[in-house]
């Protein structure tokens, strides 16, 4: 059997509120295959976005070990954490969190100004990406000029420039109308089943956890043992 | 460096905001260079005053032709000396000057102020080539006629051409007024020597200048005048003697106007600092993307540095380009080194640009430096959750 795409052993994360220990995760543990698309799923305070941020390597779990395309995420320092999510992770956020000073194209490109590509690279992957969320055609335009759904597809479009092998999307649909959360939600299929992109997506939103192959629950930081598998 | 294009459109996001911290900014740097200026303008004038072939020799200890008394014997010893140059009919380039200070009216202000006026002889104006009789004309010999630097004409009462200024118990007539291409020369009143000398009742000279038949002569003219047991007299180059009589009146300027400068720039410093605080608490989630991105805690350092360096950049040029205009303003102030009244214009240069400059940049600098940490050292799963 192949080696876990990602893992987490024995993970637990605890916060502290002065001298007051608030445990968040409790022993999770989780093999996920590469080109897997998962929805993490719960009530609010579960642990979701907590989970996801550990994956992310923005956050550090208390014990256990986040192991991604088998390395230790956990045991890196700041410096190389940084490098690390510029080169694997792809994130989309609840609210987008686009920068409203710069235009959809200048926020796309953002992720590459990391990398040593040419601005003529950086031009080709920025409309590339763009192309692929379907907003080559508003990339002048500023994050206030665009309606929800396609702050969110240029999110995603940010996300997926530096083609990264995990894309983790927090709650993507979650400030959505009905249509735009639909069409969010069949570009994540198509990044999965096209470009084969490995998606953890938290989500309160049983529409959207559908699109996912499996869906994972958390409940007061547990994760539950049982996969839900989606049809098709 | 990375965020240099996000950083710039942040600025241009809030205008006033950015607008006043550069106001803020270039106005001390206006004053900055202002004081600056005005000290360089001062040595300006008074080391142009000075050739560098000419050397000037006053009594020893005195330290200003004022205090200084040489007498005609002393005098012609001076000029004797072989490192002296000639005319072509052999005689020396040397002049003895008297110098003494009378007190007159101010045009503007009506107040009195000291105004030198110098004793000269036809050997003065060949060893000043930068004298020119702009109006009128020369002295006649022999009489009680004098002409007046232009600076002097223009602000005190009496000494424009045609009017009459009493000193020395005479009315002296001003008949020519006369240029020396900016230096402080244009501050005085010149006579005839012996009339001056006659009307102050002081039968000596205050100076001797001598022009060096070659400038590196000097040293060996010094030492020999300096030990002749005769003389008892100092000899500098006339340059060094001028530059000598700024410093009093340019470290003064120089230590109130940078005290004044320092304790403003901490205004501009808390402007600057107030102005990137509010952008890092304005732009939490925006700092906490950026380094869920994988942009490190030192680019995002480096982003709000950038942006306060911008401001304080943006301050210094506004700072600097107005301070320029200042050439056009002429002022006029009692040198305390000679206690004499001298006009002079603000001076820019090269090196106040540059200081002017790096001093703005110290500004944004640190005034950005504790907003820029702060931004640096949020937790990414904090600055995400900001509201």
């Amino acid at each position: 059997m192949s080696r876990p795409f990602v893992q987490l052993q024995n993970v637990n994360k605890s916060y502290w509120r002065d001298s007051l220990e608030i445990p968040v995760l409790n022993d999770v543990n989780l093999d996920l295959p590469e080109g897997e698309f998962v929805a993490l799923m719960g009530p609010s305070g579960s642990g979701k976005t907590t989970l996801l941020n550990l994956i992310a390597g923005i956050d550090r779990p208390s014990s256990g070990n986040v192991i991604v395309r088998g390395q230790n995420v956990s045991r890196l320092s700041e410096g190389d954490l940084a490098r690390w999510r510029s080169d694997n992770i792809g994130f989309v956020f609840q609210f987008y969190n686009l920068m409203p000073v710069l235009t959809a194209y200048e926020n796309v490109e953002l992720p590459l100004l990391l990398t040593k590509l040419s601005r003529s690279e950086r031009r080709r992957q920025v409309e590339t990406a763009l192309s692929i969320v379907g907003l080559a055609d508003r990339m002048k335009h500023y994050p206030n000029q665009l309606s929800g759904g396609q702050e969110q597809r240029v999110a995603i479009a940010r996300a997926v420039v530096t083609d990264p092998v995990l894309i983790l999307a927090d709650e993507p649909t979650g400030d959505l109308d009905k249509v735009s959360a639909q069409e969010v939600m069949d570009l994540l299929s198509r990044l999965n089943h096209e470009f084969n992109k490995t998606i953890i997506m938290v989500t309160h939103d049983p529409r959207a956890a559908e699109k996912a192959h499996t869906q994972r629950h958390l409940d007061k930081g547990v994760l539950n043992s049982h996969e839900s598998p989606q049809a098709g | 460096m990375l965020l240099v294009n996000y950083s710039y459109k942040n600025l241009l996001a809030r205008k006033l905001t950015s607008i006043l911290t550069v106001f803020g900014v270039a106005l001390v740097v206006f004053v900055f260079c202002a004081v600056l200026m005005l000290s360089n303008g001062l040595r300006e004038t008074l080391v142009s005053t000075g050739a560098d072939s000419n050397a000037i020799v006053i009594r020893r200890a005195s330290q200003t032709e004022l205090q200084s008394i040489i007498f005609r014997d002393m005098a012609n010893i001076i000029k004797a000396d072989p490192a002296v140059a000639r005319d072509t009919e052999g005689r020396p380039l040397a002049t003895g000057e008297i110098l003494v200070l009378i007190s007159k009216y101010k045009r503007d202000s009506n107040e009195p102020s000291n105004v030198p006026v110098r004793g000269v002889t036809e050997m003065s104006i060949t060893l000043r080539p930068r004298f020119e009789l702009v109006e009128g004309r020369m002295w006649q010999p022999g009489t009680s006629e004098i002409i007046a630097g232009s600076k002097v004409a223009g602000s005190f009462r009496g000494c424009g051409l045609g009017e009459t200024v009493r000193f020395g118990m005479r009315e002296w007539t001003v008949v020519g007024i006369f240029e020396a291409g900016g230096t402080g020369f244009e501050s005085e009143l010149w006579g005839d020597v012996d009339q001056l000398m006659d009307a102050f009742g002081r039968p000596v000279f205050s100076s001797i200048t001598v022009k060096l038949g070659s400038p590196s002569e000097f040293e060996t003219m010094r030492a020999r005048l300096e030990g002749d047991p005769r003389l008892e007299v100092e000899v500098n180059r006339e340059k060094k003697y001028y530059e000598d009589q700024s410093k009093f009146t340019t470290v003064f300027i120089n230590a109130m106007g940078l005290t004044i400068s320092i304790i403003f720039s901490l205004g501009a410093i808390v402007g600057a600092m107030i102005t990137m605080y509010a952008a890092v608490a304005n732009r939490t989630v925006e700092i906490g993307t950026l380094r869920a991105l994988g942009f490190s805690r030192t680019a995002v350092l480096w982003a709000f540095l950038v942006e306060s360096m911008i401001l304080a950049i943006t301050g210094g040029l506004i700072g600097v380009t107005a301070a320029a205009f200042l050439r056009l303003v002429e002022v006029s102030t009692t040198n305390w080194d000679t206690f004499a009244e001298l006009a002079f214009s603000f001076e820019m240069s090269g090196s106040i640009v540059v200081f002017a400059m790096v001093f703005a940049v110290a500004m944004g600098l640190v005034g950005g430096f504790l907003p820029a940490v702060r931004a640096a050292r949020f937790r990414i799963v904090n600055a995400l959750r900001t509201k």
